[in-house]
């Protein structure tokens, strides 16, 4: 255990130090994490403003707690990896990780938690911003409220490991930006983010309950803001946690063959 | 005339480097009709629940994301990756072999690289708008053509001179890249009528990063509501972009001293 604790300190005091000398590029990635929730609750809010106030049970109010809370969940969920992991094979860094002595996600892991930290700075005072500029409303429900917690670990833990073993593909392929593309794009809808799940036609809305990816963003969400029963909620953890452990085992799995494959250039 | 002519060469040369790669087209086409179904789709889920966004109609909506992916491919095209080439050449030097040829170097800077495949873009946007305008009981009569024609190349204008402001920023600043991302960011918002966004969004949208100017007026003029000053407007910043970004390109050269000095 100490030995681990070790390591992440190790990690992520490295990991703190780049993240602060990069940190103007750092926030300039945040303003399109920023503006996307924005943009969809603008969108929202005007359509409930046309259909009298409401739409499915979320008013022009509800939308931009839905979607203030949104930007929260998304932001400390998302992950990188599957971008750059196709230049670390590329262009060799990825022999580095290799000859250390521990499984390389750890020190992506550190790399993002140090990312979420330092973008602490940016991202405080921009939910200050819109919390004024749309005077969301909250209406949290307690049990609720403190089953959010868990539900965001686990869906950071079901995001980042579905992610990694996506950037695995750039082992067999160079094609992964059509990858990641149709990922991105299932992603946008199924996990509420271009509209919370209730929003979307019964087939969607069926297909993103069974799928993971509701479970990576929209399920902390609607937790937060009290909007689900408690059948639903433990219905929604185990689903949850299911996923985790299907993507895990295909993490591990995948991860074994893709180092086998590997071949760094130069060797 | 020896201007055009030297584009044409540019033109020709990208287009045969690319046709090389001829599965990039399949990856390409791929990419741009899933990116485009899903702003239609985006589209549909939004008017699944009301059948007006802010005074536009699906049919309108569609007409501006038409607009929208004309806009992102012509950029993509040409201005993106060349002023991209641009700033790796002035961290590898390479632009000292630019400006010792006897051209002017800023046209030569521009049209440097060509994506060919990006065309998918245009195109794919091309066919939504036209289908748009074909379903719109409104008809689009020669005024409407008229306007989107000149609104279209004032967007074309708008949108090169701001790139090449920004990369012009590469003679004093570093890592210039990430200050495009901005451009991206900001450009995702032009998928929606700049109307409905809040005063403080929409002033940024139009003035900070030029999207309004980009989509949402083309788009405006081919649905013949667009009123007659802005189009005035467009007219006068495209004009008055363009003249600024040559001053300030010229200003950065003089302002360059080379890879080796």
């Amino acid at each position: 255990m100490s030995r681990w604790a070790a390591l992440y300190r190790a990690f992520l005091r490295t990991a703190l130090l780049e993240q602060i000398q990069y940190r103007a590029s750092g926030a300039i990635w945040m303003i399109g994490s920023i503006l996307e929730p924005v943009v969809f609750l603008v969108v929202w809010s005007t359509v409930a403003q046309a259909q009298g106030g409401s739409v499915e049970g979320y008013g022009v109010r509800e939308f931009a707690a839905y979607y203030v809370v949104l930007l929260i969940v998304n932001h400390l969920t998302f992950s990188w990896t599957m971008h750059d992991f196709q230049f670390r094979i590329q262009f060799g860094s990825l022999s580095f990780d290799l000859l250390r002595p521990v499984h390389p996600i750890h020190g992506d892991i550190a790399a993002n938690l140090a990312y979420k930290c330092v973008m602490l700075v940016v991202m405080l005072p921009a939910l200050i911003v819109l919390t004024i500029a749309f005077g969301p409303r909250f209406a949290p429900v307690a049990w609720s409220l403190a089953a959010f917690a868990p539900a965001l670990v686990l869906a950071f833990l079901l995001r980042f490991l579905f992610e990694w073993a996506l950037a695995l593909a750039a082992f067999w392929t160079t094609r992964v930006t059509a990858i990641n593309q149709i990922y991105f794009s299932l992603q946008m809808f199924l996990a509420g983010r271009v509209a919370p799940i209730a929003l979307l036609p019964w087939w969607l809305r069926d297909a993103a309950h069974d799928l993971p990816f509701y479970y990576m963003v929209g399920f902390p969400v609607e937790l937060a803001l009290g909007r689900l029963t408690p059948t639903a909620a433990l219905v929604g953890f185990a689903t949850q946690l299911l996923w985790l452990v299907v993507t895990a085992a295909i993490v591990v799995i995948v991860w074994r063959r893709a180092a086998v494959k590997f071949a760094a250039v130069g060797s | 005339m020896n201007a055009l002519r030297l584009i044409g060469v540019f033109l020709r040369v990208g287009f045969l480097s690319e046709t090389a790669y001829r599965a990039n087209f399949w990856i390409q086409s791929f990419e741009s009709a899933l990116n485009l179904s899903m702003a239609l789709a985006a589209i549909a889920v939004v008017f699944s629940q009301t059948d007006d966004l802010g005074g536009w109609r699906p049919v309108e909506l569609t007409t501006l994301i038409g607009v929208y992916f004309i806009v992102l491919g012509a950029i993509n095209v040409v201005t993106a990756p060349s002023l991209q080439k641009f700033l790796e050449d002035i961290v590898t030097g390479n632009l000292d072999y630019t400006l010792t040829k006897p051209a002017d170097a800023q046209l030569l800077v521009s049209f440097a690289e060509v994506r060919v495949w990006r065309l998918v873009d245009v195109v794919l946007g091309a066919g939504v708008l036209a289908v748009s305008l074909t379903l719109n009981a409104e008809r689009v009569g020669f005024v409407e053509a008229a306007q989107f024609t000149a609104a279209m190349l004032c967007s074309g204008a708008i949108v090169y001179s701001f790139w090449m402001m920004l990369a012009t920023l590469a003679f004093w600043f570093i890592r210039v890249e990430n200050v495009l991302q901005i451009f991206w960011a900001m450009y995702t918002a032009g998928r929606w009528p700049i109307g409905i966004y809040p005063q403080w969004l929409r002033w940024t949208l139009t003035l900070v990063v030029p999207v309004a100017f980009a989509v949402t007026v083309p788009a405006q003029a081919v649905s013949g509501r667009l009123p007659g000053a802005m189009l005035l407007g467009a007219v006068a910043l495209a004009v008055a972009l363009l003249a600024f970004s040559r001053w300030f390109w010229l200003k950065g050269l003089q302002h360059y001293s080379g890879a080796s000095a």
